[in-house]
This record gives structure tokens, sequence and C-alpha cells, in this order.
């Protein structure tokens, strides 16, 4: 059935083998995914990279292989890139892929502003890393605490690469928010009602309210910041009466719903890829629904259990402790109806289901530390040490990047119509489930034992080297996990085994139409009557997704104004560093020029 | 379908596989900076309360892994398998496990909040006050109830309530001593500011055990942030007393007693200390090393920065160095307090400490204050000087 497609003229003329300018004027869904996640891949390697030499530094006490000054800049490139340039783009990466093809749309709402934000992406988080060239990343964490990065004391070019940079990225991810909302407010196939969409969309939909609303406070702190650094004002220089306290709390207004940002969306992956290999339905779906919205508001409510160690007095830290407590019961919901979906079932352990199940337990072990520091007391002892560490990246890397690697098994064969090699997956599977626990589980010792983060060396008289010495083995045990997965889709992209249009028996639509979906997704749009439509009626669902349409379908032009408003963004706030007020102006105006020829491009049909 | 030998390591990659061995590797040895074994009333009521939320949250853990690794284990697809029933969902199943973990939130709840007034509670009256001042990277200690300021060691008597108030010179950092209990924020605001905008931290217990409980900044606070180090020696009362008038330049009283503990975890400290001879501690004799390194410390640029009491030196930009030879480490953990240590640090400490902002022989301060220009012997006079000030 796949061939039949690429004989369609039109299909083949636009989702055919095309060369780069069809890649960067595209504005189709599925290769703005596919550009979303490879790129989110190539810096989960940087990443990675940066986390690789974080270990060597700490494999023992008093190391002098690497100074503090490129140490404080790799440990918050890790937090950055990690967060920004892995996290949220690989959700964004499948939201953009599999979103409109589980709701039976033929694209996002807004094809070209998709592919604005990508380039945007794009542009700022290569601006981000150029710092690397100029020996000037940013080097005050990934949260950039005032007023350490004033320019009193920051005075390089580290902390404006990550202020501008950070004001990039917030941009794309609010317009790549705006898009997905409308489109699944909008765009959904008859009958997909929204309490029958599934999990993964209504995660994606949840995610998107969060973007929108939390990126904006971001963007705030980030313009405070660069008043300061730039005019000379004082919103966060105590001495002058502005109040370094500010930036915590609008950084961390934004930066726990950011939490729920990056984990919502794994959540939704196995909400869908469990049925698939459980052969049962999802337990409880109306209450996962709820639970994952009630998360989404109730994460606005805890943000400054991040700050019970600044001292914000006794009725503030009573109130976000058990708000913080709260929140940790839609959560176990949403474990145990997992647990009750694969009860009963039919398990099938391909490495999809194995990566849902390290999960389960991963995120469980994380969400625990979380209300151990949910106690203000206790988290007098646990903040900034690697218990910290420990939880985030239990809740992170055990929940986060399991759920990515499930959803990247499950989606593959969709995407490029082969299965991912079940061998290597399960290498990629063990590998990166037992460097991930031993790399991760040691932290939460070592932090009780007294080794603060960020740290770029620590004492022989701690007594903490062999402990960190383990620590950095399980780093490289996950690393080369992670090269056998870039392995993986290299082999399997030629040589992988034909998947077919519904290669794990799902039941979501997406499995309806061919693997992988021609450029219009459906031949017609399917009329869904339940859940579950690929169980309760495939037939009739794979008859009208891939008939093949007597005329051509009409799809959006590609465009190239897309990317060239880009470069106006990037160029807007890049041209800062020249420090002269008038030099961003020139990116404004490039910007409108985008904006304005956009506007008037013709329609094709 | 996988062989059972994967199945059986699927099912332990469900748990934890390196439990144990860590709680051996963890409960082995000694840790100095070690939470769990507190030496305030402050530290072991945030330990108990630990204790508590870990035990119920250890019940959730073992209840969610043990049904993991049922299910994995149990239902597992066999190959003439008909689709399983197909549940959408069981009302009273799904109440129970909302309420279920509403209950251990309640139970976690209470004791926290109990906690939470007591973390912030006000100083009995004669308490001893303290302010730790944090600086880009050491730590200042004053003592306004004794006029005495000390850097990055110090002394607190056991038995008597001390309130210690948090601030900074200039970024955030963080007052941490794992045994004395939690941490706090030392807020960028100066210790005697005032009005509204005004805010500090503080840190109120009791030391109930003598020894030497090291700690270190816990918020990163630039480039040396990690060697931000500090060591609290706790003594009897009449011990600190001796010490107090010891840093106030007055008659030197009894030597500075090496508590159980001092000399494990310094080696060159303890040795010194026991090596010194008491009465001679801030006396120079004329025309030795020590005091040529005293008339040459005078006359540099180093008392812009520096105080020593009972000298002329009134510096207050750097560390107060009264007393320096006592002390466990030079550049607030940079290196253990030996000469050749101290002479490597006065004559370029960026070596030592990438961005400590003191001037190096030959090299200015990352902030331009201008190279001391001391030759090489005159470096090894001063230090053995500093080194003579216990």
């Amino acid at each position: 059935m796949a061939t039949a497609e690429r004989m369609v003229p039109f299909a083949a003329r636009l989702s055919g083998r095309g060369g780069l300018w069809s890649w960067i004027t595209t504005v189709d869904h599925k290769r703005i995914g596919i550009l979303y996640g490879t790129t989110a891949l190539f810096f989960l390697l940087v990443g990675g990279l940066e986390a690789l030499l974080i270990r060597l530094q700490l494999a023992v006490p008093d190391n002098g292989l690497i100074g503090p000054e490129l140490y404080n800049q790799l440990f918050t490139m890790h937090g950055t890139t990690m967060v920004f340039l892995v996290g949220m783009p690989i959700a964004v990466a499948f939201f953009n892929y599999v979103v409109p093809l589980q709701i039976g749309a033929r694209d996002v709402a807004f094809p070209r502003l998709n592919a604005l934000s990508y380039w945007i992406f794009l542009f700022g988080a290569l601006f981000m890393n150029v710092s690397f060239l100029f020996g000037a990343a940013p080097n005050a964490g990934w949260f950039g605490y005032a007023p350490l990065t004033s320019e009193q004391y920051s005075p390089g070019l580290n902390i404006d690469f990550w202020v501008l940079g950070l004001q990039i990225l917030g941009i794309a991810s609010i317009l790549g928010g705006v898009n997905f909302i409308a489109t699944i407010i909008n765009l959904r196939a008859p009958g997909m009602r929204l309490m029958r969409m599934p999990l993964f969309t209504w995660m994606a939909f949840v995610t998107s309210f969060i973007i929108i609303t939390a990126l904006p406070v971001l963007a705030v702190a980030l313009f405070f910041l660069t008043f300061d650094r730039f005019w000379g004002t004082n919103f966060f220089v105590p001495t002058a009466g502005g109040d370094p306290m500010l930036w915590q709390h609008l950084f961390w207004i934004f930066g726990h719903p950011e939490v729920y940002i990056l984990i919502l969306p794994a959540f939704g992956i196995i909400s869908d890829v469990l049925p698939s290999f459980t052969r049962k339905p999802l337990f409880g779906y109306s209450i996962m629904v709820y639970s994952g919205i009630l998360i989404g508001f109730i994460g606005w409510g805890v943000w400054a259990h991040h700050m019970f160690a600044t001292g914000l007095g006794p009725i503030a830290d009573a109130f976000f402790a058990a708000a913080t407590m709260i929140i940790a019961i839609p959560t176990g919901v949403k474990i145990f109806n997992w647990l009750a979906t694969m009860w009963g079932g039919s398990l099938r352990f391909n490495t999809a289901l194995l990566f849902c199940i390290a999960l389960i337990a991963m995120f469980t072990i994380g969400g625990i530390s979380g209300v151990h520091h949910a106690s203000p007391p206790a988290n007098l002892q646990q903040t900034d040490t690697y218990y910290v560490v420990a939880h985030f990246h239990y809740v992170l890397v055990g929940g986060l990047i399991m759920g990515i690697f499930a959803g990247f098994y499950y989606w593959f064969p969709k995407v490029t119509g082969r299965l991912l090699d079940e061998r290597l997956g399960k290498w990629h599977f063990w590998l990166t489930v037992i460097g991930a626990n031993l790399t991760f589980f040691p932290m939460h010792f070592a932090g009780l034992l007294g080794m603060p983060r960020r740290i770029f060396t620590y004492s022989s008289e701690l007594n903490l080297g062999s402990l960190n010495m383990v620590i950095s083995i399980g780093g490289f045990t996950m690393a080369v996990g992670t090269l056998i997965f870039i392995w993986n889709i290299v082999r399997s992209l030629r040589r992988g085994e034909v998947a077919g249009h519904n290669p794990w028996n799902a039941h979501t639509l997406e499995w309806a139409t061919a693997s992988p979906p021609p450029e219009y997704n459906f031949g017609t749009i399917p009329v869904v009557e339940s859940r579950e439509p690929m169980w309760d009626r495939p037939d009739e669902m794979v008859a009208q997704a891939q008939r093949v349409p007597e005329r051509p379908v009409h799809m959006p032009s590609p465009s190239y104004w897309p990317i060239f408003t880009a470069f106006g963004v990037l160029l807007t706030f890049a041209l800062f560093l020249t420090e002269t007020w008038w030099t961003p102006l020139l990116g404004l105006a490039w910007t409108a020029v985008g904006v304005i020829r956009w506007a008037f491009e013709p329609v094709e049909h | 379908m996988l062989p059972r030998t994967e199945r059986v390591r699927a099912s332990l990659a469900a748990v934890p596989p390196f439990l144990m061995t860590f709680l051996l590797a963890a409960c082995s040895g000694d840790h100095p900076q070690t939470t769990f074994r507190p030496v305030t009333e402050f530290g072991a009521e945030i330990n108990d309360l630990f204790a508590g939320i870990f035990w119920w949250t250890m019940l959730v853990l073992v209840v969610v892994e043990s049904i993991l690794l049922f299910v994995i284990l149990r239902y597992r697809r066999r190959a003439d398998q008909s689709p399983p029933k197909q549940t959408h969902g069981n009302t009273v199943a799904e109440i129970l496990w909302t309420l279920g973990p509403a209950l251990i939130v309640a139970f976690i709840a209470v004791p926290t909040m109990r906690m939470v007034f007591f973390t912030y509670r006000e100083p009995a009256p004669d308490a001893l006050v303290v302010d730790a001042i944090g600086h880009q990277w050491w730590w200042e200690f004053r003592y306004p109830q004794y006029d005495v300021v000390t850097a990055n060691q110090f002394v607190l008597p056991v038995g008597r309530e001390v309130h210690i108030r948090l601030s900074s010179a200039d970024v955030l950092h963080n007052f941490w001593i794992p045994r004395i209990g939690g941490k706090r924020y030392n807020y960028p605001m100066p210790v005697d500011a005032e009005g509204p905008h005004a805010k500090q931290n503080a840190l109120t217990f009791t030391i109930s055990e003598p020894g030497v409980y090291p700690g270190q900044c816990a918020e990163f606070c630039g480039t040396s942030h990690a060697i931000m180090r500090k060591r609290l020696i706790a003594v009897s009362p009449e011990e600190f007393e001796a010490w107090v008038q010891r840093m106030r330049g007055g008659v030197p009283a009894a030597a500075m007693p090496a508590p159980a503990g001092a000399a494990e975890l310094s080696p060159a400290g303890g040795a010194q200390a026991a090596a010194a001879d008491p009465g001679a501690a801030a006396q120079v004799d004329a025309g030795s090393l020590e005091e040529q390194g005293r008339q040459i410390f005078l006359r540099s640029t180093c008392v812009a920065c520096h105080t020593i009491a009972g000298t002329p030196a009134r510096g207050a930009v750097g560390p107060n160095l009264t007393g320096f030879g006592s002390r466990w480490a030079v550049g607030a953990g940079a290196r253990p307090n030996t000469l050749e240590n101290v002479v490597a640090w006065i004559t370029n400490p960026q070596q030592l400490k990438p961005g400590a902002l003191m001037p190096g022989t030959q090299t200015p301060a990352p902030n331009g204050f201008p190279p001391t220009g001391l030759s090489p012997d005159e470096v090894r006079a001063v230090a053995a000087y500093l080194l003579s000030q216990k």
C-alpha cells in the first residue's frame, strides 16, 4: 500500500525525495516533526557529551582535569541543553508528527507558523552553543540565580548568550503551543470528540496550555535581566532596592510548570503505548485525562518548593509544602492506572513496552524523593545537594527519556515505514536502564552524605570518591546505550523490517494510514465512533484513510518566509551582543519584512 | 517474546538493582559531611521527620514495584492466547488508590507543618549570636557580642543556643554544615542592612557534642564555589571563652585544644596544633623569620585587605587572618595549611583557586588589584609569620 501512494503524482511531487530546499521550505507537520526530532537527538548527544565530561572530572576527588571555568560552563549547558534543546523539542517532535495523525487532520492549524517555530528554535539552539566558540558559554547554572548573573558579577558574554538564547527559544515554544491548541480544538476528524482523543493528544493539549502560559513568565524575567545587563536597571540588584528573590519567583513560576511540560508528553506516550502491548484499553481513561489536567493546574501552585532554603517564612513554606504533596495524588493515580492497564493483559515485551516499564519503575522512585523534599525541614538538608540531582534525573531520565525512547520504538515504523531492530533495542534498553540506575541511584547517597551540587571538585576527606566513581561508570554505560540507539536508527532506516500500516495492532487513528503516511495523511478523513477506532472498526478505518484520492488533495504550499523571518528574530537578539542600541533594530526590520511578505504570500493552487 | 532468563532480568530491573551494594558502601567509612549523624537538636528533629516520611514513602515504593514485578511475571503473552478481558476501569479501585496516597500524604504533612514552625523559631535571649557572611569564595564569621572576627574556621561552644544570622557581601550563598542541620541562603544584603528591603535568614540550634564539623557553600556562587569550604570547631564553654580572648588579641590563654576528630580530619593542622608552643602563639621573637614576616606583612599591600587583631593591619575586604595558623586550610579549603601551601598561595592564588580575588606576587587579582611584588624570600617570611598566628 505504501507503493500505491507513491504513484499518486501530486503526493510524490511534494512528499517524495526532496532536496535540501524542500526541507528548508517545508510546512508539512511530518517533516517538521522529523526536523525537530533529529535536531533534538543531536543535542541529546551534545548534552550527553557535556555530562560525560562532568563525570570524568568528578570520578575522583580533588581532580584537576577540568578547571572550574570550563566545568561551570559544562554543567550550565548540560542543564540548559537537556531542558530546552532536548526535552522540549523532542516532545514537540512527537506532537508534530503524531497529533495531527491521531486526530485525523491533514496538517496543523498554522503550517507556516509551525515551520517558523522550528527555525527559531534551531537558530536559538545554535546561538546558545556558538558561545563555546567564544570560550564564553553560559556559566551560572540553568536557573541563573540573580545577582550572580548581573553585569557586576558576570561581566563576560556568557550570561548574554544565555539570556538572549533563552529568549529566542521561548518565542519558538510559545508559537508552537498556540499552534497545537488551535489544531486540537479545530482540526479533529468527524466524531473525534475531546473524550475520544488518544491520551497522547490530550497531554499535548494540556502541555500546550502550560507552554503558552508559563513561557511568557520566563520571557518577563529574561527581559528584566536583559535590561539589568544592557541598560543598567536594577530589577535584581538588592543594594539598589531591587530583589534577587523576584528572579527566583519568576523563574520558578515558569520553572515548575516547565517540569510538567517535560513530563506530561511522556505520560501521554506510555498511555498510548501500553494498550498496544497489553491488548487492553487504557484503564480509567477519563481519570487519566482529568489527572493530567489537574497536574497541569496544581503545577502552577507549587513553585516555591524550589525556594524553601531561601527563608520564605513558615506560612509560605507550609502552603507550598501542602500543594506539592497534593500533586503527588493525581500522579500516583496515573501510576496505578498504568499498572491496572497491564494487570490481566497479554504483555508483549517489545522494546517499547520495556521502556514503559522502566518509566513506571523509575519515575516512581523520582516521585518518592520528590515527596521527601516537599517537606520544607527535610528539604533544608536535601536542597542544593546530589539528593536533588538524583531526584530530578529519576524524573527526567527515568520519566521523560524512558517515555521518549518508548515513543521512538513505537512510532518509528509510522515515520519511516520500517521497524527499529529489536535485538539492538534490547541492548539499548538494558544498557540505558542499568546505566541510569548506576548513575542516579548512588547520587541519593552522595547528597545525604554531604555532596553539594554544582561543585567542580570535592575533597577526598568527604570519603565520596568510590560513590562518584560508580556514578561515572554508570554515566558511560548509558552513553554506550545511546550510541547503540543511534546505530539502531541509522541501520533500521535502510535495513529495518518493513512495518506495514499497523505493526503493533494499535488502537489509535494514526495506525490507519500508510507508513509513512502520504503528505495529505488521509485519503478520506475517517469518521470516528469510539476511543479505539482501530480495534473497533479497523477495516473501515483503513479503507477510508488509505483511499487514493481522485483529485489532488490541496495542501499548503512550501514557503521560505518562515526561515527568513526566523533569521530576523535571531538577528534581533544576537545583535544585542554588539552593545549598541540601534543594531537590534536591523534585526527587527528584517523580521518585519519577513512578516509582511509572509502575509501577502500568494496562494498556489 | 523473550527467553526466560531475560524475563527474570526484566523483573530485577524494576527494583533499583544496586540498593544493597550502595547501602553497604554508604554506611561504611566516615563521612564528615553526613546528614545522618546530626549533633544538634535542629538536625536531629529534621532527621527524625525525614525518617518518618521515608518509611511511609517506602511503603508506596514497595507496593508499586511489587505490583509491577507481579504483572511482568504473570501476564506475559503466550503464543496461543486469545485477547484478554477488556476492562475500561473500576470506580471502586480508582477511589481506593486515590484515597490511599491521600492518607499517606496526610501522615507526612502533619508532622511537617509542626517542624516548619520549629525551623523558624526565635532564639533565646542569651543565645550566642554569630554573623556568617558569605563572600566569593570564603566565609566571614563575626561575633558581635564579643567583638571577634574570623574567617573560614570558627569556634562555637557546646550546650549554648547559637543563632547564626546569614548574609552575603556579594551574590547568593548557602550556609550548610550538614551535621548541624539544614541550610539556608545567605541573602545578598549587608549584615547591618535596615529598612523595608532588609532581609536576613538565620539558623538556631544548640550543639551537643564537641568535634570538628566541616561544611561548604551549597548554592552555586561563581567560579570557585566548590572551594568555599568552612569548618566549625565545637568546644566546651571554657575553651570557647579562652578562644575568644585569644582572638581579641588579648593575653594568650590556654592553647586551642584539638577536639576529638580534629587530627584525623586535618593531619597538617592537628600536627601543628600539637607542636606549637602555646605560650608563644601570638608573640614573635625579634630577628626570627616570623618577625621579618610580620614587618613585611605590615608594610606591604597585604594590610589593605586583611586584619590581624593586635596589629595595625585593619583591612576589611579579605579574610581576617587572626589565628590563621590554627586553621585547617589556606584559601577556604583550597589546600592544607602547610608552609609550602601558604607560600604557593601568596605567590599565585589563581593556581590553587581559580578566580580568587587576591593578587599574587606578580599577577593582579581578577578585580584589578595590583600584584604585591613580594620576593620569594619575603613570601616565605610572611607565610611563616601567618602560620605562627595561632
